[in-house]
């Protein structure tokens, strides 16, 4: 009995773990229906706009920020606006009304995320949305779950990248990364053991 | 939990509600494994700490008509200390006439930022040399005019400022974009770009020349 006992709770910690790890709670590389079918390929590779372009805030405030429908409308007064699915895109220009986005990145409520810090510092879009130009739908490439975070918290120097290449969708780091990475750390004033604290998140 | 679900508000549980918080004494060991494959069945699925109900930036709303949680500001509110009174650096007038100079000073780092910016906002439709011809042009939007023509290389700093701000035919106002100090940046770095397409050898230092000559095409 005592076996079975523990042996059950082994199996339950291990279950636990496989589905807290799994795509069912994780949700990466899950599209999801959103109101309008909007590809981030399209405009990010095949049109070739920044990331800025739309995510205006995202240099100086907590939220990168959802561009509102008066941005499309700076290239979707012409084009496109006749397709069938471009009509909330009208709707909600011509009601005023917000377009009710679903949320991909939904970060729980206790956890304090600034992306502004992170590009200040040298964390660019791809390392945390991964390949964000080859997605027709938006979707999630990174579990966001706390052991994800505390892995670049830990060694920023692996993820780090120069500044003028955060925005760059197509950075990959050179051979020489761990040594670049260090000095990015160091130049950038990265107090790694301070990025550890409960409260730097948590607050 | 009996009184979540009589109060009829029946939540999912988590592992450490029923694994760490609930008291174990009374339950017979092969109670058990059955308790633990519930835990498992529930696991990661209580939302309540991750959705509070509190506003975040672009969190929608039922409390307010518009559905929106962050709120306009009234109209013609001025927060304290931000007063713009300076016409030539936020509306590119001077007495009411398109000024002719830009209100900062044209330095290097002014123009690297207005390079950016420029190559973010405008390179999509005017191209980053500026001729017109952005991949949104060639998608289908009106051909803007060239920066090189004779009209527009004539126009006074303030013009280009007041179009960005205030939008010129089919160009939107980009005024929500590219704030006003932006704005001169851009306005600077589309003079530098003019002046690439009108210069002649005569206008570079002999040294820089020689490198631009080593240049390939």
């Amino acid at each position: 009995m005592t076996f079975g006992a523990v042996a059950a709770v082994l199996a339950a910690g291990w279950l636990v773990y496989t589905l807290n790890q799994s795509v069912f709670v994780t949700e990466v590389a899950v599209a999801k229906d959103q109101p309008v079918p909007f590809s981030h390929k399209h405009h990010v590779l095949d049109v070739g706009l920044d990331c800025r372009y739309c995510h205006t805030a995202v240099e100086q405030s907590g939220s990168a920020g959802i561009p509102p429908t008066k941005t499309c409308n700076n290239c979707h007064s012409v084009l496109f606006t006749d397709q069938a699915m471009f009509a909330p895109v009208n709707q909600s220009l011509k009601t005023d009304r917000s377009l009710d986005w679903i949320r991909v990145h939904d970060l729980p409520d206790y956890v304090y995320f600034n992306h502004s810090i992170h590009v200040q510092k040298g964390i660019g879009c791809t390392t945390c949305h991964g390949d964000v130009q080859n997605m027709p739908l938006t979707w999630k490439a990174q579990p966001l779950q706390m052991g994800w975070c505390l892995e670049c918290h830990r060694q920023p120097e692996k993820f780090i990248r120069p500044r003028d290449e955060v925005f760059n969708p197509d950075w990959k780091p050179g051979p020489n990364h761990a040594a670049e990475g260090r000095r990015l750390v160091a130049e950038y004033g990265i107090n790694v053991k301070q990025l550890e604290n409960c409260s730097v998140c948590h607050r | 939990m009996e009184d979540q679900i009589k109060s009829g508000r029946a939540r999912w549980l988590s592992a450490p509600t029923v694994l760490g918080c609930r008291p174990a004494a009374g339950w017979g060991q092969p109670a058990l494994p059955v308790l633990l494959a519930l835990a498992m069945l529930v696991t990661g699925c209580r939302q309540d700490m991750n959705d509070q109900p509190k506003m975040k930036p672009l969190r929608g709303t039922d409390f307010f008509a518009d559905g929106r949680s962050a709120r306009p500001l009234v109209p013609d509110t001025v927060a304290r200390g931000h007063l713009r009174t300076n016409e030539h650096f936020y509306l590119g007038r001077i007495e009411g006439k398109l000024a002719t100079n830009l209100p900062v000073a044209v330095t290097a780092p002014l123009l690297a930022r207005g390079r950016e910016r420029y190559d973010i906002f405008c390179a999509p439709c005017h191209d980053r040399t500026g001729g017109g011809n952005g991949m949104i042009v060639q998608r289908g939007f009106k051909q803007p005019n060239s920066f090189h023509n004779d009209r527009l290389r004539g126009e006074p700093a303030g013009y280009y400022y007041d179009v960005i701000a205030n939008g010129f035919g089919m160009m939107s106002s980009y005024a929500a974009q590219v704030p006003p100090e932006d704005r001169w940046a851009i306005v600077a770095y589309i003079r530098a770009l003019q002046l690439s397409q009108h210069a002649t050898t005569n206008d570079v230092p002999a040294t820089e020349l020689e490198k631009l000559l080593q240049v390939k095409p």
